[in-house]
């Protein structure tokens, strides 16, 4: 490379990737919005044809739900058949109470294991986190039959412990890695002023609010969406959660095609619905923390 | 800094000790439970019998288990393959696609490529059932309309595709796990280092092969490993759209479905919680073979080379 006619390249060369980024933009969406097609197009086909006619279902699959075509026979058969009242409300009281657990639980051991140095710390650390690669699952022989021993089988109680359990230790280890980042002043001006180790806590938890929120998601997925142990603690009718019901359901009226699309609409509606109103939020949260 | 304490900390156990107790009962006692139990035969008076690893030549040597416990293995080694091959190279696509600079519609996007994966492997099961369907014929339409309507068939009732048409729902399903993670390590990576090497003329695939992927490896290792364990939670979705024999044929046999069947038994064959315990714990090997090669071998090879 001579030195002279350096700059005149680089303009020219400036130029071009200007030009040829605008095509490279329009590369950039197509790729994108043609993943997001896949994405996005059956969840699409099977919302709009639960509100069709039987008929429509099956003639004009990717013809929208317009006047002529549009029935809710299968909402009506399945609100007539199914308990999905029961099963939603299973599902929240599972979630919630195992959600309520592993926040609080797993705020408080993030927040002392951050917190102070004493012997054993590194080790409880580590303790914790290694439940985090080994699935809960492979230990399933032995829960059925601490269960049954408590006397808890059929019941949501079994489902929130194993859950909690199952959730703690990632939650642990990110709460942890928040609470090391609140400023070392605000916790030593509130000792100076005589506040207990637990209000302090309680002073603390606000601040890592976006972790909380993060943690509370990504434990909130797999509990509500599992299907392996409702499906062996709990299948008993009463306490059946809205997964194994829908998978229950389903399974029973598979020829009945109106029925399966509005019960998979409304499994899907929800939380799909929530997932929209946090996502923003969720992903900024997620590269706030990659950015740090 | 943090104040070192002397007296006895009773706060401390205070914070601790709800979490590491409940951990420890429904997580880690069951696990150690189950593999004790795989350590044992079931004795006639009711009583239990050490009998070291006879259970596990069981598994691997009987002709009522070993075949379906080869079988299954050898299921997920290509149930995981296809997540490799396929869910994280894609991923990784969409991922630096996503992480251009200035791209309108940035957050749109994440919304919308993330959302298969928040739903449950039971919906996902029977909206890929739905339509790959014949009956429906939307997928068969769809492949009329661009010409390929010559090859469909009914994937997921054929012994010779079933198998890798469920893997590919699950890659569909799973795929915004690693985009996401891959995501947020591109946009960790400062900005002056691409633009010096685009200024030094490097063209894009360059910078992102030179510069991007090698300070993004950390990330690519925890994908593996993320997707190798996940490989051993497989089970919802074979159970949903086959059922527990995962049919057909057993051709999208899993060790998540063998264990179920082993535990609970099915048709003729009674549940064994002994021979249950034996499969999760042959499954406890491999994940953990998997987990501390992650730890020891790969961690230490990324730092040395990032470092």
């Amino acid at each position: 490379m001579s030195l002279a006619p350096a700059p005149l390249t680089r303009l020219s060369s400036s130029g071009l990737r200007v030009a040829s980024s605008g095509r490279r933009t329009i590369g950039i969406h197509a790729v994108l919005i043609g993943y997001a097609l896949i994405a996005l197009t059956p969840v699409l086909l099977i919302v709009m044809n639960s509100f069709k006619t039987r008929e429509a279902i099956f003639g004009r699959p990717f013809f929208p739900p317009l006047p002529g075509v549009f029935s809710t026979s299968g909402y009506l058969t399945m609100f007539e058949r199914a308990h999905f009242a029961r099963y939603f409300a299973n599902s929240a009281i599972v979630a919630g109470a195992a959600m309520t657990l592993i926040l609080l639980l797993g705020a408080m051991a993030g927040f002392a294991l951050a917190e102070y140095r004493f012997r054993g710390n590194a080790w409880i650390g580590l303790y914790l986190a290694l439940g985090i690669m080994i699935p809960i699952r492979l230990g399933t022989v032995s829960i059925l039959r601490i269960m049954s021993s408590l006397g808890l089988v059929n019941t949501l109680v079994a489902l929130i412990l194993v859950y909690a359990a199952q959730g703690l230790p990632l939650a642990v280890f990110i709460l942890q890695q928040f609470m090391r980042q609140v400023p070392q002043d605000l916790k030593d001006a509130a000792r100076i002023d005589g506040m207990s180790e637990y209000r302090i806590f309680w002073l603390i938890l606000p601040l890592v609010r976006p972790a909380v929120a993060t943690v509370a998601v990504f434990t909130m997925i797999p509990i509500w969406n599992d299907l392996w142990f409702p499906l062996i603690l709990a299948p008993g009718e009463a306490t059946k959660t809205l997964t194994l019901g829908a998978q229950a359901f389903i399974g029973q009226f598979i020829s009945d095609w109106n029925a399966i699309l509005a019960s998979l609409t409304l499994a899907m509606v929800p939380v799909l619905a929530v997932y929209m109103l946090v996502s923003r939020n969720l992903i900024r949260g997620l590269t706030a923390g990659a950015l740090k | 800094m943090t104040p070192r304490v002397r007296y006895f900390p009773t706060h401390i156990v205070v914070f601790i000790l709800p979490a590491a107790a409940l951990y420890t009962a429904f997580m880690v006692y069951p696990l150690f439970d189950s593999l004790r139990t795989s350590l044992q035969g079931a004795h006639e008076g009711g009583g239990a019998l050490f009998v070291g690893l006879s259970n596990y030549v069981r598994l691997v040597t009987d002709p009522v288990y070993a075949p379906r416990f080869w079988g299954a293995l050898q299921h997920n080694l290509t149930f995981f393959a296809i997540h490799m091959l396929v869910q994280n190279p894609v991923a990784l696509m969409l991922a630096a696609l996503l992480s251009a600079r200035d791209l309108a519609g940035r957050a749109l996007y994440r919304t919308v490529l993330f959302a298969p994966t928040v739903l449950s492997f039971v919906i996902v099961g029977f909206i890929w059932q739905l339509m790959l369907s014949p009956l429906w014929g939307v997928a068969g339409g769809v492949m009329r309309f661009v010409g390929l309507g010559a090859y469909f068939r009914p994937w997921l009732g054929l012994e010779g595709y079933a198998l890798v048409t469920l893997s590919l729902v699950s890659v569909w399903q799973f795929v915004g796990i690693p985009l996401m993670l891959f995501h947020v390590a591109l946009l960790g990576i400062p900005d002056e280092l691409r633009e010096a090497a685009h200024v030094d003329g490097a063209s894009g695939w360059r910078v992102f092969w030179g510069i991007e992927f090698p300070l993004i490896l950390p990330v690519v290792g925890l994908v593996a490993i993320l997707t190798y364990v996940g490989n051993f939670n497989a089970f919802d979705l074979i159970y949903t759209v086959k059922g527990a024999l995962a049919g057909p044929n057993f051709s999208t046999d899993i060790l998540g479905t063998f264990f179920y069947r082993t535990f609970f038994g099915f048709q003729l064959q009674m549940g064994n919680p002994v021979m249950g315990a034996t499969v999760a714990g042959a499954m406890f090997v491999l994940v953990l073979v998997g987990v501390l090669l992650y730890l020891f071998a790969w961690q230490r090879w990324v730092e040395a080379r990032v470092l």
